[in-house]
């Protein structure tokens, strides 16, 4: 039985789970539904996930299968490649009924994971939890089992990372927020380089005086030197060379470019002026 | 320094016109995730476009997308695709999400996407919802590092020449329409509640800072060197249009030539006959005998120039933003120079 089993988890998936909750009906107060990936050598990769309409009583769990397995089978169409991987809830605690929800997934796929965010916020942040249920007890008296944490990962492609850093821009912020402009992103950029510098800067020189230094400052160092090795050698003049025939490329280009622009706009003209 | 950039955002058309239903296109994170995922992975195989549908609502005049799902790949026929569509819906609706389809996503390769198919689809959209709007996520330039998602609607006139006239060089006269007023961009905002905004709080601190400055990248020609051969391609392709036109207009030139020497030898002999006292001779239609020439569609010109608009304005953006860059390494290199030679100078 696996036990070293990491989950890693899209951004897509939880802001799914968000939304679901934020959309549940008023009685309800949990939503369930279940996740898809693919498993590879230890490492479960959750990419998408649904929300399935259930209804917790006392003792009892009604959960609506059908609904969930027709929804599989429409995902199924879109991308072949992910099957039923487990399944996740919100809140912050495994209960009851869970173990009722997780006999189900179990038969869809073997090695199930249960998934929880704490959307109540009970903690001082939203968890995010997995789960794996492994078996306990003595082999001649009683059996049970336990639902036992397994570590979580962020995964995400490199661009949902872009998307990711546009929507961290609305944290804060009560109104919208536009995509940005790229020069304006760059320009942005160049001025968290800068901040990251001074802190550096400030880190070093802190050292140089003498003041709080602690056993990682080898670490460090060594890592800084890395970093400032890593910058190619090159002597100023062929710097200039490579920096001229860049920009008179590019300067081409946007010539060209703009001379297209108004030649077909010429073109267009010229067309409509013609009688026939 | 960024109030500076901000005032350089000539984009066309950022101003929507009155006539228009829809004034900004408010899009929240689970979608925009969701079609980055999609495309993402669809893109990375097949040349075929990702597309899906949105769903939403509309508030005044805003639209605002708050799902979206993806539709399979074009194999199956029609029927399939709308059974499909309608189980999607139905299914979302039992878990109270927004089942207004208020329109469609694509997915393109350097945002080059317009194209026939593309304005016959939002055609019948525009045509069933007033306020529709095409997204278009440009694959190739999220994966370098800057998001592009784009809203847009079908101008008036270009829904009146589609349903009615055709498109005719004097359809276009008519109605003053080109290539560049065929759309009209929608401006897209962002906007999260509450609950996602916590979580996106959380996941910055998940995920790893550095791993997100790949657009800080100094080379530039692998990505150029596409964008040209597109755009030689569909240069190419205009100039062919262009040629069939000037063919076109010198045939019916000569037509015209050779419609009035007709005309004059008709004349000469009718006056010979009604000289000798005979019936003149039957007026024949001259149409059948010189059939009138069809006009050759605008539209695929039309499309291709639109094309090219697209590409040459891509190209100049990300030309500037590379510059933007090699200054930056310019004065970082100015300043390893001085304080190396400030150094040699002690």
């Amino acid at each position: 039985m696996a036990f070293n089993v990491v989950v890693k988890v899209h951004p897509v998936v939880l802001f799914q789970i968000v939304d679901s909750y934020e959309r549940r009906n008023a009685d309800s107060l949990r939503v369930i539904g279940t996740l898809l990936g693919s498993v590879e050598k230890g490492v479960v990769e959750v990419s998408n996930c649904f929300c399935v309409p259930h209804r917790e009583h006392d003792n009892e769990v009604e959960a609506e299968l059908v609904y969930a397995a027709e929804l599989r089978d429409l995902n199924a169409r879109v991308n072949t490649q992910e099957n039923v991987v487990g399944w996740w809830a919100t809140g912050n605690e495994v209960t009851r009924h869970s173990s009722l929800i997780h006999d189900y997934y179990t038969i869809e796929c073997p090695n199930a994971i249960h998934l929880t965010l704490d959307t109540t916020l009970q903690g001082t942040s939203m968890g995010i939890k997995a789960y794996i249920r492994v078996p306990i007890g003595t082999p001649s008296g009683n059996n049970g089992s336990m639902f036992t944490t397994v570590p979580v990962e962020i995964t995400c492609y490199e661009p949902e990372r872009v998307g990711l850093q546009l929507s961290s821009k609305t944290i804060g912020i009560k109104k919208s927020v536009e995509p940005v402009h790229e020069l304006a992103q760059v320009s942005e950029a160049t001025g968290n380089v800068l901040s990251m510098l001074d802190t550096v800067l400030d880190y070093v020189n802190e050292i140089l005086a003498g003041r709080n230094i602690s056993p990682q400052d080898n670490a460090v160092g060594r890592a800084l030197l890395d970093m400032v090795n890593s910058v190619p050698k090159m002597t100023p003049e062929e710097f200039e060379n490579m920096l001229n025939s860049n920009i008179k490329d590019l300067l081409m280009v946007i010539c060209l470019s703009q001379l297209t622009k108004t030649q077909i706009q010429l073109n267009e003209k010229l067309t409509l002026l013609t009688t026939l | 320094m960024s109030s500076k950039v901000s005032g350089i955002r000539g984009g066309r058309s950022r101003v929507v016109p009155d006539d228009c239903p829809i004034n900004v296109v408010q899009i929240s994170g689970l979608p925009m995730m969701k079609m980055i995922k999609h495309c993402h992975e669809e893109g990375s195989g097949s040349v075929d476009v990702a597309q899906g549908a949105l769903l939403g609502l509309v508030v005044e005049k805003r639209l605002e997308i708050t799902n979206c799902f993806p539709f399979p790949k074009q194999d199956d026929s029609v029927d399939e695709d709308e059974a499909y569509q309608i189980a999607m819906m139905k299914k979302l609706r039992r878990v109270n999400v927004d089942h207004l389809h208020v329109g469609w996503y694509q997915s393109a390769d350097v945002g080059n996407f317009i194209s026939l198919p593309l304005l016959e689809s939002q055609y019948h959209y525009q045509n069933s919802i007033e306020e529709s709007v095409v997204l278009i996520y440009d694959t190739q330039k999220t994966a370098r590092g800057f998001l592009s998602l784009k809203a847009y609607r079908l101008t008036p006139q270009a829904v009146v020449m589609y349903k009615e006239e055709g498109f005719t060089p004097d359809a276009l006269r008519n109605l003053k329409v080109g290539y560049e007023s065929l759309f009209i961009e929608v401006p897209v905002v962002m906007k999260n509640s509450s609950l996602s905004n916590i979580l996106l709080n959380q996941l910055s601190d998940m995920v790893p800072e550095e791993d997100g400055l790949g657009f800080l990248d100094l080379g530039t020609s692998s990505v150029l060197e596409g964008h040209m051969r597109c755009m030689m391609e569909r240069v190419d392709e205009l100039n062919q249009e262009a040629i069939k036109f000037n063919r076109y207009q010198q045939q019916v030139l000569r037509q015209q030539q050779d419609k009035y020497r007709y005309m004059q030898k008709r004349a000469q002999e009718n006056a010979a006959r009604q000289a000798k006292d005979e019936p003149p001779l039957p007026d024949e239609d001259i149409n059948k005998l010189f059939r009138p020439l069809p006009t050759p569609q605008r539209l695929n010109p039309m499309i291709v120039a639109g094309q090219v608009n697209a590409y040459s304005s891509h190209v100049a953006q990300f030309c500037s933003q590379a510059m933007a860059k090699l200054f930056v390494t310019q004065t970082l290199q100015k300043a390893k120079e001085d304080t190396g030679s400030a150094k040699s100078l002690q």
